[in-house]
């Protein structure tokens, strides 16, 4: 899961409650007078789990399962805020990706669940998934449910009218690295339909390129090097030569207008992890067949990811701990993917025929099975460091400002380092 | 048993009943307040003093250095001027506006309840949805006022990315909401103008607009410093709007260049996005002492209109 899959309207009433100055939230599970068990879930966005939860109850009578969804931003700052309070986190809370080096820093709020036998399910995962909830005192915060796989989105009818190639292996071949993706980047916007561009906004391009690197916003030191890692600077300059060759169609992710452009056929491809496919079919469901999955640039990939982790603070750790390692086992995490398209983190299931001969009928009948566990698979692990959510936010306003015509490339980099640094200071 | 209660102990009880009980009367208001209202005024000021980052979980006291900071800070004072702005371009519009619609709605009017009720509509909608609305129709590529510029010939505006066309956005949901609140509010007071004033000025051969000059908004001084004052305190606050203007993006910087950050936008950033609690203490503070100077100039200025 990541920031894409923020549903509007749960934002908007997170953010209205907290508008309202109401932005408390309500106790955890509660022990009824029967005996029952209540566990409460709170995520940020559908995980797919709810079918589970059905099946779960059924196998225990004893226990009740509530889920609590919020925004994306949100859930994480409640959670955070909950944590340093000592009170208001639910049993189990869903942490991304971008925020787990924040919180595995405080590993002290949370369950190790090494005390509940998490070494002998380590294998399951993918190592890199596995160890980016590592604490530094190696107690392990959470298990690892989706990642975010990388795969390249796009537009057969658009790229045929701007006379691309349409099948997807060749579409793949013509971007083996980004440099060649912008080139065919050129020559789509040279001969592009009215009112399209070639990608949907310059940071999101900037965020599958920068997930690809060795070093990211932080060395293993947890030290920022934004300013001296050439790789940021060399993705930052190619996103914005491409914006200013006309390619973006300059749309902020996750926005109304973003959402928008889907349904207006605003751009041609787009970065696109696992999870985004959902998104897709929800916001362009006039172009089934239309939308087709091709390899992404620079090979393997990851954007987003979720984890489950169990709050300390929380009345019913034991029953907490048995839900999620029954929720993110290799079984329920087949169930996940055929049902809901959301690629489980957990490798026992890539060699699984159900799991790799998956086809998804809205994007041409792709086989999304095999393209996301190939670029799971393929993926480079890259540190992240406890800012990296921030850091990210500043570098698309970064982009955002030079797509907006308000500055420069060097300004915006400029102003991008100031704001870096007082992030990580 | 009544004649063994002697005189001077009934007395008291009297005079206890008399000059007690108001106290005890008022006195569940005054509890809450110091709960909900003094107790956070007064923390919020001792953390203030504090270097406190919610992520780790020791405080500091600093003294003032967070004021000192947020002095040198030019995000605060990008904030202040964006708030400045937002509340000038929204405040003004929307008293002015306010007064005429009033001043129309006291006239004799077919159906006249329905439209007294009708201009508050807007100010029981949701602030939230208002918002997002409003976002929808100032939207870059498919918004409806880029439409309308277009079909009268005018170039397309990126709303979000200016900072004056940001900031005539926001206002405008402000003033929609706001100003038939206000224009209520007035009416009310209008209404206990002594209607012998206006047949006098007539006699007198006073126009329609000398009347409302010289007589209605005179009359109307302490209600006019009211809505200043409120909507001063208001103004100042601003947040849900900015905030949601750039919905789903779920960050509160109010644009990529800040162009729309209020201080209270500001100060939720500070505070919940990077859990700087002492900082953003600072930023409360300082906006409640702005607030308290911009409203007394208020009250200093709209209490020169002169009194009839």
């Amino acid at each position: 899961m990541s920031a894409g899959r923020i549903r509007l309207v749960a934002g908007v009433l997170a953010v209205g409650m907290l508008a309202a100055g109401c932005g408390g939230s309500t106790s955890t599970g509660s022990t009824p007078a029967e005996g029952k068990i209540t566990l409460a879930l709170n995520l940020f966005g559908n995980m797919g789990f709810k079918e589970l939860y059905t099946k779960y109850e059924a196998a225990h009578p004893n226990i009740k399962i509530v889920e609590r969804t919020s925004a994306y931003n949100d859930h994480h700052r409640n959670l955070a805020a909950h944590l340093a309070t000592g009170s208001g986190t639910a049993d189990i809370e869903a942490i991304d990706t971008g925020f787990v080096a924040q919180f595995r820093s405080q590993a002290q709020h949370f369950t190790d669940l090494r005390q509940h036998g998490a070494d002998q399910l380590k294998d399951r995962w993918l190592s890199w998934k596995w160890e980016a909830s590592l604490a530094k005192s190696g107690a392990q915060i959470g298990y690892g449910t989706d990642v975010g796989g990388l795969a390249m989105c796009y537009r057969r009818d658009l790229f045929e009218k701007a006379g691309l190639p349409t099948d997807r292996d060749e579409v793949s071949k013509l971007w083996p690295d980004w440099t060649s993706y912008f080139e065919t980047g050129k020559r789509y916007t040279a001969k592009k339909p009215e009112g399209t561009a070639f990608f949907d906004g310059g940071p999101q391009v900037f965020n599958a390129m920068i997930g690809q690197a060795e070093t990211g916003y932080y060395d293993t030191q947890d030290k920022v090097v934004v300013a001296t890692n050439p790789a940021v600077r060399s993705a930052y300059d190619q996103v914005l030569k491409a914006v200013a060759d006309g390619q973006s169609a300059k749309l902020v992710g996750s926005s109304p207008a973003w959402n928008t452009g889907f349904a207006k056929s605003q751009f041609a491809t787009i970065a696109c992890p696992a999870w985004m496919l959902a998104k897709i079919q929800d916001q362009a469901k006039a172009f089934a067949g239309q939308w087709d999955v091709a390899a992404i640039p620079g090979g393997g990939g990851n954007w987003g990811g979720s984890y489950l982790t169990v709050p300390a603070q929380g009345k019913h750790v034991k029953e907490a701990v048995e839900l999620i390692a029954w929720l993110t086992a290799p079984e329920q995490q087949i169930e996940v993917f055929t049902k809901h398209g959301i690629l489980p983190s957990t490798v026992a299931t890539y060699d699984k025929p159900e799991v790799t001969g998956l086809k998804h009928e809205f994007f041409n009948d792709a086989p999304i099975g095999q393209i996301f566990t190939t670029a799971a698979r393929s993926l480079k692990p890259q540190y992240q460091g406890p800012r990296a959510g921030d850091i990210q936010t500043a570098i698309r306003d970064a982009i955002n400002r030079v797509e907006e015509g308000k500055q420069d490339t060097a300004e915006a980099w400029t102003q991008l380092l100031g704001d870096v640094e007082r992030i990580s200071k | 048993m009544t004649s063994l209660r002697s005189g001077p102990r009934r007395r008291w009880a009297y005079q206890l009943d008399v000059k007690g009980s108001p106290y005890l009367y008022i006195a569940p208001f005054f509890l809450l307040f110091g709960l909900l209202g003094m107790f956070p005024l007064l923390y919020t000021a001792y953390v203030s003093l504090t270097d406190w980052n919610l992520l780790d979980s020791n405080r500091e006291w600093v003294g003032l250095a967070n004021y000192a900071e947020l002095l040198a800070d030019d995000y605060f004072w990008n904030a202040l001027f964006n708030t400045v702005s937002i509340w000038l371009l929204s405040t003004v519009p929307q008293l002015l506006a306010a007064l005429f619609i009033a001043h129309m709605l006291n006239r004799r009017l077919r159906a006249r309840t329905l439209f007294r009720m009708g201009v508050l509509l807007p100010n029981v909608t949701s602030i939230v949805a208002v918002t997002i609305i409003f976002a929808q129709l100032f939207g870059r590529d498919f918004g409806m006022v880029n439409w309308a510029l277009d079909l009268v010939g005018l170039d397309p505006i990126d709303w979000q990315a200016g900072t004056l066309s940001s900031h005539v956005a926001i206002s405008m949901i402000v003033i929609w909401r706001w100003t038939g609140y206000n224009a209520l509010i007035y009416l009310a007071a209008m209404q206990t103008i002594p209607e012998g004033l206006y047949e006098a000025a007539r006699l007198d051969g006073a126009s329609q607009f000398t009347q409302f000059r010289k007589i209605t908004v005179p009359m109307l001084r302490p209600t006019i410093i009211f809505t200043a004052v409120v909507s001063t305190i208001g103004g100042f606050q601003i947040i849900a709007e900015p905030l949601l203007f750039q919905a789903g993006t779920g960050n509160p910087t109010g644009g990529s260049d800040r162009q729309f950050q209020t201080v209270g936008l500001y100060l939720y950033e500070q505070g919940f996005s990077m859990y700087e609690f002492g900082y953003a203490s600072a930023i409360a503070w300082s906006l409640c002492l702005i607030i308290v100077v911009v409203a007394l100039v208020n009250f200093a200025i709209t209490r020169r209109i002169r009194s009839s």
